[in-house]
C-alpha cells in the first residue's frame, strides 16, 4: 500500500481571479482545487493504478475501461487516443461509428470546454462513456496531481486548456508506454505544440488515414471550412450583423425574432411571425432569406414599404430555381464576374411576380404584408437531415473524392453539398447527412455523409428515414432504462392480499369484483382504459373507468421517467409502433389485460338519468377485467338482443350514458370536424399493404371516447383545484378570424350565400352544418377538413401560464381539460396521474411536477413530441398509400382545394391524398390566366380546349404514384381527367 | 491548525478549514471584570462567548459589524455547545470568556469556530469531559458532502453537527433547511463519523504541542541547572 498524501502536503491549489463587479470595481474570488494522487488511468494495462485506488462514495471501486488490445494502426501498434474539444463538436458522429474510434480518453477539460459550447453534445459523449462497448473514458486531469496546471501569466484561458489536455496526453505517454498515445486535434498550432513536447499528435483526417479501415470512413470527416470552390466565391450573401447590433436593434425595437417558416409550395418565401406585427412578416427571395433554415430561430429587419408585397400565388421548388447548379461550379471558370445571389430562373421568377405587383388594385392593397429581410441567425435549427445523391451532381465514376448535392426529403429545405469519395455507390439510397456550415460565399449549406439508411423505398430505411425526419427516438431502450422495470419480469403479479403492512398498498381500493371490461381497437395490446357500469338501487348509475396504473411503476426521477419525458408519447406508424415505456409495462404489466389482476388509477361517478354528475371519487385501486372486446365485438354484443348477461347490461347502460354525455357536449358547442383520415390494411403473411380504407366509427367508439372525455375532464378539475400554479392541463385556443379570412372569401365567391361564423364555437358548429351542396354530399365533408386546417393546435400547458379563461377547449367546449386516460402511451398522463395522486393524498407529489418552471420545460418538451409523432404518422401513412397507389392507378373523383397561377392542389378523399398539378401538366403554360378574385384558373388543355379550373370543384382525376427521382419519394401523381 | 502564541492570553488556536479560518482566544478561568460581575455564578465558572469578524474575511468585502445577528447566534450555539462539557462546578465564581475572530470566511464558520474553541479551551488547560469536534454536512441529491465550502453552503441543505466523539454523543445540530427524514439519519451518521476523524487529527495536534512544552520545559530546567551551576 502506498502512503497516501495528505492535503496539508500540498494537494492543495488556491486560485484566485479578480472579477470586475457591476459598480466598476474589481471583486476578488477565492476557490481552493483540491488535486488527488488516487486517479487512476482506466487501462487494463497498468499496474501502477490499482494499488492506490480509493472506492467513491457508494464504495464501488472504479472501473479499468481500457482494453488491453486496442485498435491497431496500419503499422500495426496499439493505441488509444486523447482527443481535443473541437474534435468532440465537430466529429461526434464519427465518434459514435463503432467501426473507429474505440478506447479513447476525454480530457476532462475538454468535456467541459463542450458541455459549456454544446450541450446535445456533451450528453452524447456522456452516453458513449457510459455505454461501455466503445471503451471511452473521462479522464479528471483538473483534480490529477500531475497533469493540473495553473494558468501562466498573459496566458489565455483557451490556451491553458489546450496545455492542459496536452499535458493529459503526455501523462499517459509517460505513465503506459506499452500504448502508443495518439492526440487528436484539428488545431494545426496546437498541433505542433504537441510534436515538441514529444507526443504523437494528427488532425482528425490524418489519423483516419492511419487506421486499417480508412476508405470506408474518410467521407465521414466532417468538412472544416475547406471552400468547395476554391477561392473565388460563386455567390455573396450579405454578412449578419453583429452581435451587439443586433442586441442593440432588438432593444430599441427596429430588429425582431422569431421562428421561420418556409412556405411548403415556394423555397423562396418564408414568414416569420412577430408579435409586434398582427400579419406575419413575409420574406421574399433567397438573399433576403440570407441563408436561413425552415424553423431557424433568426432576426429580421423590416422593408421600406414599398417593397411590401402579397404572397406569392407562384409554386417554386428547389428543382426549378438550382436545377442547373453545378456542385463543383468548375465549368465557369472562364465566366467573367461572379454570379449574383439571384440565379437567372429565379429572377423570371421574381420579375413575373413584379408585374403582377405594379397591375394591383385596391384589394390587393389590402392584402399587402410587410417583409423583412434576416440580418442574423440566433439559433440554428440544424438536426440529422434524410436525403438522397441528387443524381445529377454526380457525373463520372472514379474513386476521388466529389462534391454532390444531396437533396432533403424535406422540401423546404436547400439542398447540401458534401464531398464524398461513395457518390456513385450512395446513388439510390437513403442518406443521413449533416449541415457543417453556410459560409456567405457559397449558394448551399456545406455538410457531410454520417450513414447510408438503405435503399430508397425499401419500407426499413423508409421507416427509419421518417423517424429521423420528425426528430422521434426510436432507439431500443437501453439499459439504465431497464433496470427500472420490477426484477420479477413478466412474472410480476398483483399482490395477493391487500397486505395492511405496506402503506400505499392499504391505500388501494379492491375493486375486482366489478364487471370491468375494455373495448380497444382490434389486435390492441397495450389496453391503458376499462371500464363498468352498474344500476345503484336509488336509481341513478355507478360508472367507473379505470386507467392503466403506469406511476406505480415509472417512479418520478429514475432514468425509466426521463427517458419516457424525453420521449414523451409512442409512435404509431402504419407497420410499427414506437413505444414511450418499454414493452414489459406497455404490453403486460400496465396493461388492462382480461382475466387478471391489474393496478388501476380509478374515476368512479355516481351519475343520473341525464348522465349528470351526482358525485365523483378517484382512487387506486385493483381491478380484474372481464374481458377485452374490440369496437365490433362490443357493437355485436350490445346489439345482440339475445344476451343478457350482466356484463353486456352495462355495457348497454355505458352506451346509453355515453349518448347523452355526446348530445351535451354537441349542444355546448363541440365542433365534428372532419381530417381525410385513411387506415392502411396490411396483408398479414407478406406485411405487403392490401388495400386503403377510410376509418369508420362505431358506436361503441364513441362510447368509449366520451367516458374517457368525461374522465379528463373530471381529473382536470380535480388537479387544477389541488395545483392552481402547475397543473398539466390541455387547451385548445379559438382560431383567429384572420385564419379563416381566405377559407371565407373563397366560400362567399364560389358558393353564393354560405359563410362560417366565428363568434363561438356553437356558431361555428351550426354555420357548418348549415353548409351543404345538395348536389355534392362530399362537399361539406371537404369544407370540415379545410376547417380543421384553419384551427389553432391544441397544447398541454401548466395551470399557471394562463389565466382561467384561457384554459377552455374550443374544439371539445369544455372550460377544463386535461389528459389522464393513456399513460401508457403519453406522458401528460403520467404527470396528470401523480398530481391526482397527490390530490388525493395517496402519496406525496414529486418536486419537479410542482415546480411551474420544470412543468414549462416538460410542457415544451411533450408538445413537440406530440407533434412530431402527428407528422410522422400521416408521413408513414402517406408512404403505405403510394405503395398501394402503385399497384392500381385509377381515375378516382378529387377536389380543388388551391389555385396558384401556375398549377392547383387537389384532394382524392379516396386515399385521403393531395397534390399538386403544376401548370405544363394541365396544358400550355403560356396560355393560363388566373383571375385571383375568382379563385380561377383559366388555361389551354393539350388539345388546345380552353378549360376553367376553380376551388370547390370536383374533378375526375387519374391517380398514380410517381417516384420523384430527384428526392426519391414516391408521391401521388395526379393528373387531370377531361 | 496552530496553537498560536499570544502572551497575554490563557490559551488560544487558529484553525483552518478550508478558506475559512477562525481564531479561538480563551482567557480565564479569571476573576470576573467589572462589567460582568453581574452574570457571576456561585457554583460554578460563567462561560462567555463573542465571535466577531475580520473586516477582510468575506470575500466580496462586505463586512460584518460586531452586533451581526448572525455572529451573535454563532457565539450564543458555541456557548450552548461549550456548556455541558467544559467541567464549569470546578471553578466556581469565576469567568471563562473566549474570543472567536473569523480572519476568512468561506463557509462553515460555525463548526470551524468550535474547532478552534475546542482547541484554545485545551491550551488554556480548562478541564473538559471530552473534546467537541464539529463540521459541516451538505446534500446533494442523495450523496451526503462533508465540510462544505461558502459555494456550497449557499447552493445546498446544509445541517451543522458537533459532537463528543469518543462517545458519540450530538451536542448540537443544526438545520435551516428542509430536508427528508431519511436522509437526515444518513447525515448525521456520516458526520459523527467525520467528526471522529477530527478528533484523531486534534488529538494529533494537541500530543504534539504538549511533547514541544514538555522537551521545552526540560530543556528550560536544563539551562537552568546550568546557570545555577555555572
Amino acid at each position: 500500500m502506498l502512503e497516501r498524501k495528505r492535503l496539508t502536503s500540498g494537494l492543495t491549489v488556491t486560485s484566485k481571479v479578480f472579477v470586475r463587479s457591476r459598480n466598476g470595481g474589481a471583486t476578488k474570488i477565492v476557490r481552493e482545487h483540491y488535486l488527488r494522487d488516487d486517479i487512476p488511468c482506466y487501462s487494463t494495462l497498468c499496474e501502477i493504478c490499482h494499488e492506490h485506488l480509493k472506492p467513491d462514495a457508494a464504495g464501488l471501486l472504479p472501473q479499468f475501461v481500457l482494453s488491453s488490445t486496442p485498435q491497431k494502426l496500419t503499422s500495426g501498434e496499439m493505441h488509444y487516443v486523447v482527443v481535443d474539444t473541437n474534435i468532440m463538436l465537430h466529429a461526434v458522429d464519427m465518434l459514435e461509428n463503432t467501426a473507429c474510434f474505440c478506447d479513447v480518453i476525454i480530457p476532462q477539460t475538454a468535456l467541459d470546454e463542450v458541455k459549456a459550447r454544446s450541450f446535445p453534445i456533451y450528453q452524447r459523449i456522456r452516453a458513449l462513456v457510459k455505454g461501455s462497448d466503445k471503451r471511452f473514458v473521462v479522464f479528471h486531469n483538473e483534480f490529477h496531481e500531475s497533469t493540473y496546471i495553473n494558468r501562466g501569466k498573459l496566458e489565455t484561458i483557451n490556451d491553458r486548456n489546450d496545455r492542459a489536455i496536452r499535458k493529459t496526453a503526455k501523462w499517459y505517454q509517460d505513465h503506459l508506454p506499452s500504448v502508443k498515445i495518439i492526440f487528436l486535434c484539428n488545431d494545426k498550432d496546437n498541433r505542433t505544440k504537441a510534436i515538441a513536447d514529444g507526443l504523437e499528435s494528427y488532425s482528425l483526417s490524418q489519423y483516419i488515414d492511419c487506421l486499417p479501415n480508412a476508405d470506408d470512413l474518410r467521407d465521414l470527416v466532417p468538412q472544416e471550412n475547406v471552400s468547395f470552390s476554391g477561392d473565388r466565391p460563386e455567390i455573396s450573401f450579405p454578412e449578419y450583423y453583429s452581435n451587439s447590433r443586433i442586441m442593440g436593434g432588438i432593444k430599441n425595437g427596429t430588429l425582431y425574432q422569431g421562428i421561420i417558416n418556409i412556405s411548403p409550395y415556394n423555397i423562396l418565401q418564408g414568414s416569420v411571425l412577430v408579435p409586434a406585427f398582427k400579419k406575419p412578416l413575409l420574406i421574399i427571395g433567397s438573399k433576403n432569406l440570407n441563408r436561413a433554415f425552415h424553423s431557424d430561430s433568426v432576426i429580421v429587419e423590416l422593408l421600406p414599404k414599398d417593397k411590401w408585397r402579397e404572397p406569392s400565388s407562384t409554386i417554386v421548388e428547389e428543382s426549378a430555381v438550382a436545377q442547373n447548379d453545378n456542385p463543383d461550379e468548375d465549368d465557369d471558370i472562364n465566366g467573367s464576374e461572379p454570379k449574383g445571389v439571384i440565379s437567372d430562373n429565379e429572377r423570371r421568377l421574381l420579375a413575373q411576380e413584379a408585374l403582377h405587383v405594379t397591375s394591383e388594385s385596391k384589394e390587393q392593397q389590402l392584402r399587402l404584408q410587410p417583409t423583412a429581410k434576416v440580418v442574423g441567425i440566433s439559433r440554428r435549427s440544424w438536426r440529422y437531415y434524410v436525403g438522397q445523391v441528387d443524381p445529377l451532381s454526380v457525373s463520372e465514376s472514379g474513386n476521388a473524392s466529389k462534391t454532390c448535392f444531396v437533396v432533403l426529403m424535406d422540401k423546404v429545405l436547400p439542398k447540401i453539398r458534401i464531398r464524398t469519395r461513395k457518390a456513385t455507390d450512395l446513388l439510390g439510397k437513403r442518406i443521413v447527412v449533416v449541415v457543417d456550415s453556410w459560409p456567405s460565399t457559397s449558394k448551399h449549406p456545406q455538410g457531410h455523409f454520417v450513414r447510408s439508411l438503405g435503399d430508397v423505398e425499401s419500407a426499413e430505411a423508409e421507416t427509419e428515414a421518417l423517424l429521423l425526419e420528425h426528430d422521434v427516438e426510436y432507439r431500443p431502450f437501453s439499459k439504465n432504462v431497464l433496470d427500472c422495470l420490477p426484477k420479477e419480469g413478466a412474472n410480476w403479479k398483483v399482490p395477493e392480499t391487500l397486505n395492511m403492512a405496506d402503506g400505499q398498498l392499504a391505500q388501494r381500493k379492491d375493486l375486482r369484483d366489478k364487471l370491468v371490461c375494455s373495448i380497444d381497437p382490434p389486435g390492441c395490446v397495450d389496453i391503458d382504459d376499462a371500464l363498468h357500469a352498474r344500476k345503484l338501487p336509488n336509481g341513478n348509475y355507478e360508472v367507473g373507468v379505470h386507467i392503466a396504473d403506469v406511476t406505480h411503476f415509472v417512479k418520478p426521477n429514475t432514468a425509466l421517467d426521463q427517458e419516457g419525458a424525453s420521449r414523451g408519447t409512442s409512435v404509431y406508424l402504419v407497420d410499427k409502433r414506437i413505444d414511450m415505456l418499454p414493452m414489459l409495462l406497455g404490453t403486460n404489466l400496465c396493461s388492462l389485460k382480461p382475466y387478471v389482476d391489474r393496478f388501476a388509477f380509478s374515476v368512479i361517478w355516481e351519475l343520473d338519468q341525464n348522465a349528470e354528475i351526482v358525485n365523483v371519487d378517484y382512487m387506486k385501486s385493483i381491478i380484474k377485467s372481464r374481458e377485452a372486446f374490440s369496437y365490433e365485438q362490443a357493437q355485436l354484443r350490445i346489439d345482440d338482443k339475445s344476451q343478457n348477461d350482466e356484463l353486456t347490461q352495462s355495457m348497454r347502460i355505458l352506451l346509453k350514458l355515453s349518448k347523452k354525455l355526446k348530445q351535451k357536449r354537441l349542444d355546448a358547442g363541440a365542433l365534428n370536424l372532419a381530417s381525410p383520415e385513411v387506415k392502411v390494411h396490411m396483408d398479414s403473411e407478406t406485411s405487403d399493404p392490401g388495400e386503403v380504407e377510410i376509418k369508420k366509427l362505431l358506436e361503441t367508439n364513441s362510447l368509449v371516447e366520451e367516458f374517457m372525455l368525461f374522465a379528463n375532464i373530471s381529473v382536470a378539475r380535480k388537479i387544477y383545484d389541488a395545483y392552481p400554479q402547475t397543473a398539466m392541463l390541455r387547451r385548445h385556443a379559438p382560431p383567429p378570424a384572420t385564419n379563416f379570412e381566405a377559407l371565407n372569401e373563397m366560400l362567399r365567391v364560389r358558393k353564393k350565400g354560405m359563410s362560417i361564423s366565428l363568434e363561438s364555437s356553437k356558431a361555428l358548429a351550426d354555420s357548418l352544418d348549415r353548409c351543404e351542396d345538395p348536389n355534392d354530399p362530399y362537399f361539406n365533408t371537404l369544407l370540415r377538413i379545410m376547417s380543421t386546417r384553419c384551427m389553432m393546435a391544441a397544447e398541454y400547458f401548466p395551470s399557471g401560464s394562463y389565466g382561467y379563461p384561457e384554459f377552455r377547449h374550443y374544439g371539445l367546449a369544455v372550460d377544463i381539460y386535461t389528459h389522464f386516460t393513456s399513460p401508457i402511451r403519453r406522458y401528460c398522463d403520467v404527470v396528470a396521474h401523480r398530481q391526482l395522486a397527490g390530490a388525493i393524498g395517496y402519496e406525496n407529489l414529486d418536486l419537479s411536477h410542482r415546480d411551474k418552471t420544470k412543468m414549462e420545460l416538460i410542457v415544451k418538451n411533450i408538445n413537440r413530441r406530440h407533434r412530431n409523432a402527428q407528422f410522422a404518422g400521416r408521413a408513414s401513412i402517406e408512404y403505405y398509400v403510394g405503395q398501394v397507389m402503385r399497384n392500381n392507378e385509377s381515375v378516382h373523383e378529387g377536389y380543388v382545394i388551391k389555385c396558384f397561377n401556375n398549377g392547383i392542389v387537389v384532394l382524392v378523399p379516396k386515399f385521403g391524398v393531395e397534390g399538386l398539378i403544376k401548370l405544363d401538366l394541365l396544358g400550355k403554360v403560356d396560355s393560363a390566366v388566373y383571375d385571383e378574385d375568382k379563385f380561377e384558373l383559366t388555361f389551354e388543355d393539350h388539345s388546345g380546349k380552353k378549360r376553367v379550373v376553380g376551388v370547390f370543384d370536383k374533378v375526375e382525376v387519374d391517380v398514380k404514384s410517381v417516384k420523384d427521382e430527384v428526392t426519391g419519394k414516391r408521391k401521388a401523381q395526379l393528373l387531370l381527367k377531361k | 491548525m496552530t496553537f498560536s502564541s499570544q502572551a497575554n492570553a490563557d490559551g488560544t488556536a487558529t484553525v483552518q478549514q478550508g478558506l475559512t479560518t477562525a481564531s479561538a482566544t480563551v482567557f480565564g478561568p479569571r476573576e470576573p471584570r467589572a462589567q460582568s460581575r453581574g452574570t457571576l455564578l456561585h457554583d460554578r465558572a460563567s462561560l462567555s462567548v463573542e465571535v466577531g469578524e475580520a473586516a477582510w474575511a468575506q470575500q466580496g468585502g462586505s463586512k460584518r459589524s460586531r452586533g451581526d445577528k448572525r455572529l451573535t447566534e454563532v457565539a450564543a450555539a458555541i456557548r450552548d455547545t461549550f456548556e455541558p462539557v467544559v467541567m464549569l462546578q470546578l471553578y466556581p465564581r469565576t469567568e471563562i470568556s473566549v474570543y472567536v475572530q473569523v480572519l476568512g470566511s468561506d463557509g462553515g464558520i460555525l463548526s470551524t469556530a468550535i474547532n478552534a474553541t475546542t482547541l484554545a479551551l485545551i491550551d488554556a488547560g480548562v478541564a473538559m469531559t471530552d473534546y467537541i469536534t464539529s463540521l459541516s454536512i451538505g446534500l446533494h441529491l442523495t450523496q451526503p458532502l462533508l465540510d462544505l465550502s461558502g459555494p456550497e453552503e449557499s447552493d445546498i441543505p446544509h445541517l451543522v453537527v458537533a459532537c463528543l466523539p469518543s462517545t458519540g454523543k450530538i451536542t448540537l445540530a443544526t438545520l435551516e433547511t428542509r430536508i427528508h427524514v431519511d436522509r437526515f439519519e444518513e447525515m448525521l451518521d456520516v458526520g459523527v463519523e467525520g467528526c471522529r476523524v477530527l478528533h484523531a487529527e486534534m488529538q494529533a495536534e494537541v500530543r504534539q504541542r504538549t511533547t514541544t512544552i514538555v522537551e521545552r520545559m526540560q530543556m528550560g530546567q536544563g539551562s537552568t541547572t546550568a546557570v545555577a551551576t555555572a
